[in-house]
């Protein structure tokens, strides 16, 4: 496409609390916008046809792999990166904490997308059990751990939050 | 960036119709879990997007006065599930779209862009086809219906003409009343996975759960399209709910089902699962209802 025929459209929309608005190439996915607009290098470029969930974000409250969301359809929407989970002194939160304590975490390429989609999980305040566990976060690839520690980090904050006794 | 030519976004039904006309070579995107992809794969590279992702009045689960429920085809598959009338009447419908991908596919995908695709292994159609669904379309003179094995043209191709899109998807009262369905997917993977063969039964008991009133099988990938097994269901039909029964169903179904050999499983195999799956969908149906058999 030659320069003078491309489309932009301005897009607002609400990332990590705060209103933002841009003009965005209409070509650009939502990972395009939010990495190369708003610096936030949280959310990764894995796959980009949705299978790793590297690029994970919450939109108005739910995940979404942000590779294959058009930059467009952000407008109006409420949207929560990795850089939004920070304390407002850059404090880390209890699930990145436990990403770290439970050694979740290796190369980190997919550890933001992960954290993400345990946010999630976590926000909704239920007890899952470990096939349910397993499924919710069944929308992500990792490599490096064997998904055991991940999942001992969602539940371990899981039972943290709900004030239960983690099952040794 | 992904390579496209131009975008225009829809803004009403009305506008969506208007846009397809004004551009015929463009393409439809909703959730665009399968068109994004095949942008970056290079097949859909280039072209005019119309894009409906921000219809929302095309979103939502409702009952109709006649008791019709009906589906918008925005609404993803997260939705579905999480609908409570879904959850009462359509449960079959709920847990088969929560077999898709993962939960970020199931945050973006929708039921329309799984059946306008036209894919056989689409894990919401042999549901929907279990169901008798009634696709709703919207084009230039106005709304027709289809019943959902006739928006079936071929591998990919779907009764949609110039101008056209799908708006809702409808099951009718009598589709759903007394009836309870099972939905089986046989994949390598428990997630992120196509299905290799998708299976599901509905049935209708007699009031003492004895006798099969009604039996509806919808098939994916046993054939090039999504099918409904119509010749085992007249056997089964009045039949009683019985292991004999159930072997009957697997037997029978060979007849109905022409599956190929792919990469992901051969003919044979897949022959064999569309008999198995059947009798377990078939089994599990049964004991939703309220039913049982003896082994
Ligand atoms: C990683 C990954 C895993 C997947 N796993 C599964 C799986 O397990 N099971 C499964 O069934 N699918 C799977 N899919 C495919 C896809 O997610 C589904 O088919 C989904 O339902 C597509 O919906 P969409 O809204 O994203 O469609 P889109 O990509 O927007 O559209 C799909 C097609 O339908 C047309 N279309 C869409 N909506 C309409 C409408 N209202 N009227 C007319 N035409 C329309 C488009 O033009 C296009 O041809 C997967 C996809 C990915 C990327
Ligand atoms: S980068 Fe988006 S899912 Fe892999």
């Amino acid at each position: 496409m030659t320069e003078d025929m491309r489309q932009f459209k301005q897009v607002t929309c609400t990332i990590n609390g705060v209103r933002r608005t841009t003009m965005v190439d209409v070509r650009a996915s939502l990972t395009d916008m939010l990495r190369n607009d708003y610096r936030l290098t949280s959310v990764k470029k894995g796959c980009e046809v949705g299978e790793c969930g590297a690029c994970t974000v919450l939109i108005d409250g739910e995940a979404f792999d942000s590779c294959i969301y058009l930059a467009v359809w952000a407008d109006g929407k409420d949207i929560l990166t990795l850089e939004g989970l920070e304390g407002p002194s850059g404090e880390l939160s209890d699930i990145q904490q436990a990403f770290i304590d439970e050694t979740a975490i290796q190369c980190g390429l997919y550890s933001p997308g992960f954290i993400m989609t345990a946010k999630e999980i976590l926000d909704t305040g239920k007890l899952y059990t470990d096939d349910e566990l397993r499924k919710l976060l069944s929308g992500h690839l990792c490599r490096c751990t064997g998904y055991e520690n991940i999942m001992k980090a969602v539940k371990k904050t899981m039972y943290k939050r709900l004030g239960k006794k983690y099952p040794d | 960036m992904y390579d496209i030519k131009a975008l225009y976004e829809a803004d009403s039904v009305q506008h969506a119709v208007q846009l397809l006309l004004e551009h015929p070579e463009a393409v439809i995107i909703a959730g665009g879990s399968d068109v994004l992809i095949k942008i970056r794969e290079g097949k859909l590279a280039g072209r005019e997007l119309i894009s409906i992702y921000g219809l929302d009045e095309l979103r939502g689960i409702r009952k109709e006065e006649d008791g019709t429920i009906r589906i918008g085809s925005l609404t993803s598959f997260r939705h579905i599930t999480a609908d409570p009338i879904i959850r009462k009447h359509l449960s079959v419908l709920g847990e088969a779209v929560d077999m898709v991908g993962g939960p970020q596919i199931r945050s973006i995908g929708t039921i329309g862009g799984n059946t306008c695709n036209g894919v056989t292994s689409a894990d919401s159609a042999s549901t929907l086809f279990s169901l008798d669904a009634v696709i709703e379309i919207t084009g230039p003179d106005g709304i027709r219906l289809v019943p959902i094995e006739q928006f079936y043209l071929g591998p990919g191709k779907v009764d949609l003409r110039a101008g056209e899109l799908q708006t809702s998807i409808l099951i009718a009262k009598d589709s759903y009343i007394g009836y309870k369905g099972h939905y089986i997917k046989y994949g390598m993977r428990n997630a992120m996975e196509i299905a290799t063969t998708g299976c599901s039964v509905n049935v209708k008991l007699s009031r003492d759960k004895k006798t099969v009133r009604d039996i509806r099988i919808g098939y994916g990938v046993a054939g090039p399209v999504p099918l409904r097994a119509r010749h085992t269901e007249d056997v089964i039909r009045g039949c009683a709910v019985s292991a004999e029964t159930r072997s009957r169903i697997g037997e029978e179904v060979r007849e109905d089902v022409h599956p190929r050999d792919s990469w992901r499983a051969a003919k044979d195999f897949r022959e064999h699962l569309c008999s198995t799956m059947a009798m377990r969908a078939f089994t599990e149906a049964v004991r939703k209802s309220g039913g049982e058999i003896d082994d």
